[in-house]
């Protein structure tokens, strides 16, 4: 069985229904990019295999390492190893990010019953991760994505996907919002994380990104579900022709 | 669960019984008759062995008290008190220590469970720390007396005055006559009044001209004895070009019936002076289905008399059933600045009513009031204030800030501003901001792997950050804990 099993998940939001029948498999070790178009419902499976509130599953299952993990609260699939990068990171005022990276990877590994970091042990991890992503101690001390630029936010994000080092990220348009020597940083700060042990979901509009980080597989979602499943030249074939091809096919 | 319908839910079963500080302490007490009548204000004064004008003093207060009535005008709501099933005055019978040593160690067991920082409980105790390490001086009122006093000498050195009230009224009689009543005069208000005729003891400062006090001044306050009402008098006074930091903590111990709690405290500023005051306050708040807990009317005031002075109150208000406190700032001086900064968080079914004053009276007066209300569960919290200038009060300033958080959909947060401006010179801003706290941001930090209540607790303390950076370090650590423990329970 793959590390992540998406069974034919129906899921409605606010009574409108979103996800249609989606089946998809992530192998341990694997990068999976998700293409498609606007709305076809790529963050809705985000933040359901997150755990996000208002998201009813209908039908079907996620099961993570052969458990169903859609009963779970978000932190304790968090401290399974689920990670997700968000599209739109959220801003917590007041909170120091430093503080805020603490408090969670102590929280994960308090849930999985390891010990605990100790303050010089944790400086140490961060500020070595966030100098290879280019950000800056300063801004470590800022609250959390408050007044960060579009790519300070991003890179945000993939800071703390590489501290709380998951089993599963999805990471959500991740390379939107990022100039080109941004998308490169971030790329590398992707890359340097995979792992045999590590699978992610890389959902995005562009194969720019795919160039960068090369995925072991595409699938292409539309209306809902996944319509088509192949190599990385299937998005150069997508780059080419948009996704208009598909539409019979989730119909 | 959703998380939305869990948030919800971790706030309606937050359990204030989970209360750390319930527990009595057993030592013997000798108390006064129950009831109040001029026998009783005799009874206290003869008590403290008081000089003839301040029973005189105490006796025209309570006349006056018989002819006022219980003010209604705030958002509260609690039965009627009935003033004649109360104590008015408890004391520990052993009192009047030589040294620490004595101190009751039923007492410092008190201490140990609050959780007084190690630093003041090894005061307490009595361990020397080197020269140069910051220090804090404690006096401890337990129940009505205060039953230690450190750091007596060092303070002595510097000619500061810091003792219990009923102490500096014997020894320092004219600095007392000069001050007492005179920013909160005895009829000022029912509660004061009250307090004024059978007030039991509090913190009596005077820090002479031109001395920067050594060291923050601290102040444990505790409820022991069922059916006592606390009546602490508080008086601090800075002299010209003074500086004093004061640090006020209480916490009580878990009772079933409600408990009246009065205190009044005056500040007053000379001529260049400051007096910094912060307060955390937990007091019992009552159980799960809001019985008991401590009724806290508190009248606090600063009168910036001299130029170039300033007051600065700073307050984390997590504890009592009903608060009602108002800490305020006469601005007299030409120059002088008042500061208010408050956390208020309210749980169960606390009522919370609080806010400022600041009167601007002299020429280019300024003022900043940062207030963050917090309420969750069933409760209510209404920050009230009022910000004036009086005609001769040219060029004066105010900064409002008034945010509110809510957490849950059972409770109510609302802001009451006064605004009275006789100068046309006057330039007064107001903010306020209402939310419900953030699903969106709860869902971030849970993501991350916080649980509903570490993630809570989080997006709180972000949300009063200007406010706990007020604080002295020690106390700031203290509230910040504080905020979590009184958010606790929320989560199933
Ligand atoms: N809370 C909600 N209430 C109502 N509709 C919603 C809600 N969340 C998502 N939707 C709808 O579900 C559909 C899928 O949205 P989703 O955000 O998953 O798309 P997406 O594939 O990530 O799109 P994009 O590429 O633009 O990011 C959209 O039509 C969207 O409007
Ligand atoms: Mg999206």
């Amino acid at each position: 069985m793959a590390f992540l099993e998406v069974k034919n998940l129906h899921v409605e939001v606010e009574d409108k229904k979103i996800l249609n029948g989606l089946t998809l498999s992530v192998e341990k070790g694997q990068v999976a990019a998700i293409m498609g178009p606007n709305g076809s419902g790529k963050s809705t499976l985000a933040y359901v295999l997150a755990g996000k509130d208002n998201y009813k599953v209908t039908e079907g299952d996620v099961l993570l390492d052969g458990e169903s993990i859609l009963e779970m609260a978000p932190d304790e699939r968090a401290a399974k190893g689920v990670f997700l990068a968000f599209q739109y990171p959220v801003e917590v005022p007041g909170v120091a990010t430093m503080t805020f990276l603490r408090t969670a990877l102590n929280a994960q590994r308090k849930t999985r019953g390891e010990a605990e970091f100790s303050t010089p042990e944790f400086m140490k991890l961060v500020r070595e991760t966030s100098k290879h992503l280019g950000i800056d101690q300063e801004m470590l001390r800022r609250a959390v994505n408050v007044g960060f630029s579009g790519g300070e936010k991003k890179r945000n994000e993939i800071l703390q996907m590489a501290v709380l080092q998951p089993r599963l990220a999805v990471l959500d348009e991740t390379d939107s919002g990022l100039d080109i020597d941004a998308l490169k940083i971030v790329a590398e700060g992707v890359n340097r994380l995979r792992s045999p042990e590590r699978s992610m979901i890389v959902i995005t509009h562009y194969q720019r990104l795919l160039n960068f980080i090369v995925p072991d597989v595409v699938h292409v979602m539309a209306k809902g579900k996944v319509v088509k499943s192949g190599g990385k030249e299937l998005a150069l074939q997508l780059e080419a022709k948009g996704y208009a091809q598909f539409a019979d096919e989730a119909a | 669960m959703p998380a939305v319908l869990e948030t919800v839910e971790q706030v309606r079963c937050i359990d204030v019984d989970q209360y750390k500080y319930g527990f009595v302490t057993d030592i013997e007490s000798e108390k006064a008759p129950k009831g109040l009548s001029e026998d009783t204000v005799r009874f206290i004064s003869a008590k403290k062995s008081e000089p003839e004008w301040m029973l005189a003093w105490r006796l025209e207060a309570y006349k006056r008290w018989l002819t006022m009535r219980e003010p209604t005008w705030a958002r509260v709501d609690y039965p009627k008190i009935d003033y004649q099933n109360a104590y008015y005055y408890s004391a520990p019978k052993k009192k009047a220590l030589a040294s620490l040593d004595e101190v009751d160690p039923e007492i410092l067991k008190t201490y140990e469970k609050l959780g007084i920082p190690l630093r003041e409980q090894e005061i307490l105790a009595g361990v020397v720390r080197p020269e140069g390490e910051r220090r804090v001086a404690v006096d401890a009122v337990f129940d009505s007396v205060s039953v230690a006093t450190t750091f007596k000498e060092e303070l002595k050195k510097a000619g500061v005055i810091f003792m219990p009230m009923s102490e500096a009224i014997r020894e320092h009689p004219d600095l007392v006559k000069k001050y007492l009543g005179s920013v909160v005069p005895t009829s000022d208000n029912f509660f004061a009044t009250l307090n004024s005729a059978v007030f039991s003891d509090g913190s009596f400062v005077y820090v002479p001209e031109g001395v920067r006090c050594p060291m923050e001044l601290s102040t444990y306050f505790r409820i022991n004895e069922a059916n006592t009402g606390q009546f602490e008098r508080t008086l601090i006074i800075a002299d010209k070009g003074a500086y004093v930091s004061y640090l006020e903590g209480c916490t009580a111990p878990m009772r079933d019936e409600n408990q009246l709690h009065a205190a009044v405290v005056e500040l007053v500023a000379l001529d260049d002076a400051e007096i910094k005051y912060s307060t955390v306050q937990n007091w019992y708040p009552g159980d799960a289905d809001g019985k008991g807990g401590i009724f806290n009317f508190v009248t606090k005031r600063g009168d910036c008399r001299g130029v170039r002075s300033k007051i600065s109150w700073t307050q984390v208000e997590t504890g009592s059933a009903i608060t009602w406190k108002y800490p305020s700032c006469i601005l007299r001086g030409d120059n002088s600045r008042g500061e208010f900064y408050s956390i208020a968080i309210s749980n169960g079914h606390q009522q919370v009513d609080s806010g400022t004053k600041m009167l601007h009276l002299g020429k280019n007066t300024t003022s900043r009031i940062i207030s963050k209300g917090i309420a969750a569960g069933k409760s209510n919290n209404t920050y009230r204030g009022l910000v004036s200038a009086h005609r001769k009060a040219k060029g004066a300033r105010n900064f409002t800030n008034c945010d509110s958080l809510l957490i849950g959909h059972e409770c109510g947060a609302h802001t009451v501003p006064y605004i009275e401006a006789k100068n046309s010179s006057a330039t007064f801003e107001h903010e306020a901001t209402t939310s419900k706290i953030s699903e969106d941001m709860l869902f971030y930090c849970r993501q991350r792997g916080m649980s509903a209540e570490e993630a809570t607790a989080l997006v709180v303390n972000g949300f009063v950050k200007d406010v706990l950076q007020q604080l002295p370090m020690e106390f700031a650590v203290e509230a910040q804990k504080l905020i979590s423990i009184s958010l606790e329970g929320s989560v199933g």
